[in-house]
């Protein structure tokens, strides 16, 4: 059965979700930004241009490599990897910044703003910002540059002011919303390269638009190898752009199941996790609703996971709306399986991930047991893609004291 | 019955006076203070209360608003205990009360139930700054029926055909945001605001309120000779949090407000 209606609707509703929840100083640039992006989405030039810079820059189309040796490890599955590890600056996030990139300079925006988590949508926004010759500023909680101070010496080299937020938790959604108190101050000039398929309306679309190059490559090179459609798709989701890059050009086949992996922390039971579509209640925060991370009386949670790119209490209201219509399965994996997962790939291939992907690789194991569970597909192992959306560089200071 | 605010409104209208709109958070520093406080500012000639129940993530306050909503929430400070306190200041005042908070925590509220209690409350009316017009259709239609003022936003940056429909949109007052900003008291405003009003005066009739960045004598004064009356929110928090341990608080945050009436 096809879905035919596509979404989301004019004003960025998936369904009840999404929108465009913005202070007022913000909404004529978004309502300009929202005809801009409707215009590339047509225009030759700029898709030239766009591929140009995704092929000749940042290393695409990406390898979608079998591994053999974690397939035979996991028994029922026969996985497929897509390599937005091997993408210049290590992860998925250059896709995004470059395609935003390309819109701020035909907005005639000068200076570029960026919130970063684990750094990698920092990294990849200082380093587009340093290819097209602006100045760059990363919000970055002080808490994540603990945590990440490789990305923090990366981002500095290439030229960016990161600032240090030392607001709320100090991690993500604290740095977004000081990016977004820079932004109304200096709208004029500025433009916001949002990391994630969150935020106001067009920011969902245009980022999953622009990450969608991870899914539709992908399909290609299956049916290529495969000679059909994979049974899953698994990915990890704290915001959600590498999962929604993934799962969107397969939304219409309703034989691929899609499986989102949340951050349990330190167990959903114990309040210290990033799981908002598993844990959350809808609400609306940095611009649309979508499920949240929330007290009774609708304060904001901190969110917790070993992760810095998957801490943040909400989640794209897209995979809101997948979870909804039942179109997507979102699970979680607590911060001890993510680190298993990180050493199997490591040991079963030599491909050491991020820690956000550590997540949908220990998923796996799970997921061969279940497919293993049902008899009947026991003999024949199931197909899938996994988004090995980062590298784990960034993360040795981190998993040298974890170990 | 009228709503509170518009009366107001009506009532400096007739005395050709401008309205001065006092901004606090519920629970900074405790709810107790903050009722005094209210009964002392209306003492003080402050015409309407602006009420601000306190959010984890407030992305259009600059850092003063910021400390005190964090300060409030630690109090435990909830839309339900705003709502509750309000019900009790009705016991002593009738001084026109809008609650300003970001649009999660009335939705988490349930919007139509929000506009119920708040209005059984005394609550007159909602400024909500993550709340364009477009995504308020069920605060609006509640709103309307309970005559509940509903105020939207004007800033420098909305363009000429926006102007109409977000002042059609409002009831009690405009706001006017004076600058491209947070909220946080600034030495100078831009010269921006007067050309604005005058642009927004001749697409609609209600009343115009300027706020965002407003901290002196001087500036109400100026801001009052075009605009319908002027917010001030941030340096009155200074004040609050400058005095939040002294048991001279009321007195020394009247008097700093009195002095910005005055002038």
């Amino acid at each position: 059965m096809k879905i035919k209606k596509s979404f989301p609707d004019k004003s960025g509703h998936f369904g009840s979700f999404g929108g465009c929840y913005a202070p007022e100083t913000l909404m004529g640039l978004l309502i300009d930004l929202d005809k801009e992006f409707q215009k590339i989405k047509k225009d030759r030039t700029f898709k030239k241009e766009f591929e140009f810079y995704l092929k000749e820059y940042a290393g695409r189309p990406t390898n979608l490599y079998l591994a053999r040796r974690l397939s035979s490890h996991l028994k029922t599955l026969k996985v497929y990897l897509k390599r937005e590890d091997l993408l210049h600056t290590g992860a998925h996030k250059i896709n995004n910044t470059l395609g935003q990139i390309l819109i701020a300079r035909r907005l005639g925006k000068t200076r570029i703003i960026a919130e970063t988590g684990a750094g990698q949508h920092g990294v990849a926004t200082a380093t587009v910002a340093a290819l097209f010759g602006l100045p760059c500023v990363i919000y970055m909680g002080s808490e994540d540059i603990r945590r990440q101070s490789l990305n923090v010496f990366r981002m500095k080299l290439m030229g960016a002011q990161v600032i240090p937020v030392q607001s709320g938790s100090k991690t993500l959604k604290d740095a977004m919303n000081e990016a977004v108190r820079d932004w109304v101050t200096n709208v004029r000039d500025t433009f916001y390269i949002i990391g994630s398929v969150a935020g106001f309306h067009p920011y969902p679309v245009m980022v999953r638009t622009f990450q969608s190059v991870i899914g539709q490559e992908a399909r290609r090179q299956f049916l290529a190898k495969e000679g059909r459609l994979p049974d899953y798709l698994v990915a990890c989701v704290g915001g959600g752009s590498n999962a929604m890059g993934l799962f969107h050009p397969f939304y219409h086949e309703r034989q691929v199941k899609m499986i989102g992996v949340e951050a349990a922390g330190h167990g959903l039971s114990s309040g210290e996790h990033s799981a908002a579509i598993a844990k959350g209640k809808v609400g609306v925060l940095h611009g649309s609703k979508s499920l949240l991370l929330q007290n009774k009386d609708g304060q904001v949670q901190i969110a917790h996971s070993v992760a810095a790119g998957l801490d943040y209490p909400g989640v794209g209201p897209e995979h809101a709306y997948y979870h909804l219509i039942g179109r997507a399965q979102y699970v979680s994996v607590d911060d001890q399986q993510a680190m298993g997962g990180l050493k199997l790939l490591a040991r079963t291939e030599g491909i050491i991930p991020a820690l956000e992907t550590a997540h949908a690789i220990a998923y796996l194991e799970k997921l061969a047991r279940l497919v293993g569970a049902n008899r009947r597909f026991a003999r024949t192992p199931k197909t899938v893609i996994v988004c090995l959306s980062g590298r784990g560089d960034k993360d040795m200071n981190q998993i040298s004291q974890l170990i | 019955m009228n709503n509170r605010i518009s009366q107001t409104f009506d009532n400096l209208r007739l005395q050709k006076k401008k309205a001065f709109i006092a901004f606090i958070t519920a629970g900074h520093p405790s709810l107790k203070a903050t009722y005094n406080l209210v009964l002392a500012l209306e003492q003080a000639g402050v015409d309407i209360i602006e009420l601000g129940v306190p959010f984890s993530d407030p992305m259009a306050e600059g850092v003063t608003i910021q400390a005190s909503s964090q300060w409030a929430i630690k109090q435990g400070a909830s839309l339900q205990k705003v709502l509750n306190l309000v019900k009790h200041l009705r016991e002593r005042t009738q001084i026109p009360i809008a609650l300003m908070t970001y649009y999660n925590i009335v939705f988490n509220y349930a919007d139509e139930k929000f506009v119920k209690d708040a209005v059984a409350c005394g609550v007159d009316g909602v400024i909500i700054p993550d709340l364009p017009p477009a995504e308020a259709g069920l605060l609006r239609k509640a709103a309307r029926t309970a005559d509940f003022a509903t105020v939207f936003f004007i800033a420098p940056t909305t363009a000429l055909a926006r102007i109409k429909p977000i002042a059609d949109a409002s009831s009690g007052f405009i706001y006017y945001i004076s600058l491209t900003g947070v909220t946080g008291a600034r030495r100078s405003l831009p010269p921006t605001i007067i050309p604005d009003i005058k642009r927004i005066k001749r697409v609609t009739n209600k009343p115009i309120c300027v706020g965002f960045g407003i901290s002196t004598p001087q500036q109400v004064a100026a801001i009052n000779r075009f605009a319908d009356g002027v917010i001030v929110g941030s340096a009155i928090v200074k004040e609050i949090q400058k005095y939040a341990h002294s048991k001279n608080l009321v007195a020394k945050v009247t008097a700093f407000v009195r002095r910005l009436i005055s002038f």
